[in-house]
């Protein structure tokens, strides 16, 4: 036996642990970050459980809520996982093209979901009556697909800047989830205005094309991303994976149930 | 930095396309079991058990916590198990929730009085 495993036994020193995420740091750190989201969600869920089954007068969701519509909007989300998916495995290929293409595609998604988000909202609030202050189902409804959407919002910017980051670096990272903001704003409030599901569709897949063009403009020769450094796009990936995940269950829980 | 080569690459977009199909098709099959002629209870229990399923092919695969070390599954599970403890813990709140509805005596009894 050698010193060192005579000194582990002795002293019961363990032998040292190799990282838990060898490729990086910011992936153990989103995955630290995703573990506590959770929890905000899980807290949100479970009160929304214990005042549900608490109120025996808590209406039907089917009745009020549109499945179709929220179905559509599931799927459209499942789809864009599978394009971030595709996207992580061009750029861990090498295919750049590819990278920047199903980015756009997994972008449209998010931009397209919250377009029907928010016709749904303005349904639920201008012909259904809805609001967050009517009562509790009105309260934890849009409060849990509020939370939700900030965060398909987010999703929107943080993939829009790997995709700056992917056809300009520092600022591409910068101009494109910038333009990618405004222009989910402006679907969010045309959307509104209009008090059209098909104009939200049009209007958000028009501004995911608008991001596109401009990370292609902006497009320099040679590019972050590569086969061997593509780390930050499977963050970004995990992070958008785990807003598909949580829409599974709020859908499930406040829609179906 | 892991490389990953094409076959592996290959096998995993195959893979994928095998998770999104049976991902659409729970989806179907719950939006099927709302309409279904059965109890409330075997409803909402079939539910989470579907919804369990989806989740869990979404971070064991688009994920990739099936390839993790089993140290970071457990510290992706940990938010899960809390989430159950807390609906256990608010279950007394739930309790007093009810008993209050039930027991309360109506506003037109009480004005009477």
């Amino acid at each position: 036996m050698s010193h060192a495993a005579v000194a582990e036994h002795e002293f019961g020193l363990e032998p040292a642990e190799s990282p838990l995420t060898p490729e990086s740091w910011g992936k153990l750190g989103m995955w630290v970050f995703l573990a506590a989201d959770a929890m905000s969600f899980g807290g949100l869920l479970a009160g929304y459980g214990a005042l549900r089954y608490g109120d025996p007068t808590w209406p039907r969701p089917s009745s009020i809520l549109g499945i179709q519509l929220t179905a559509l909007m599931t799927f459209l989300l499942i789809c864009s996982s599978v394009t971030m998916v595709e996207a992580l495995a061009a750029i861990r290929r090498g295919d750049r093209d590819r990278l920047e293409w199903f980015l756009f595609l997994t972008i449209c998604g998010g931009m397209i979901f919250l377009g029907l988000q928010a016709f749904e909202w303005n349904k639920l609030i201008l012909r259904e009556g809805q609001s967050i202050s009517r009562n509790n189902f009105g309260a934890t409804f849009f409060i849990l697909t509020g939370f939700h959407g900030c965060h398909v919002f987010g999703g929107v910017c943080f993939l829009s800047a790997i995709l700056g980051r992917a056809s300009r670096g520092v600022s591409g990272a910068i101009i494109v989830p910038i333009v990618a903001a405004l222009l989910t704003i402006g679907t969010l409030v045309v959307t509104s205005a209009t008090l059209s599901g098909l104009v939200g569709i049009g209007s958000a897949a028009l501004g995911a094309g608008v991001v596109y063009m401009v990370a292609r403009l902006l497009r320099a020769p040679a590019s972050v991303y590569s086969a061997h450094n593509n780390n930050e796009v499977e963050i970004a990936a995990l992070y958008w994976h785990f807003v598909d995940l949580i829409w599974i269950l709020v859908f499930t829980f406040v829609y179906l149930v | 930095m892991t490389v990953h080569t094409p076959e592996q690459i290959a096998k995993e977009e195959r893979r994928y396309m095998q998770v999104f199909l049976w991902l659409t098709v729970l989806t179907f099959v719950e939006i099927g079991v709302i309409y279904a002629p059965i109890a409330r209870l075997a409803i909402g229990s079939m539910l989470v058990l579907l919804a369990a399923t989806k989740a869990a092919l979404v971070a064991m695969f688009f994920m990739h916590l099936a390839a993790e070390k089993r140290t970071l599954a457990y510290i992706a599970l940990t938010p899960a198990l809390l989430c159950v403890l807390l609906v256990f813990a608010l279950l007394p709140d739930l309790g007093a929730i009810t008993r209050a509805l039930t027991h309360a005596t109506p506003p037109a009894a009480t004005a009477h009085e």
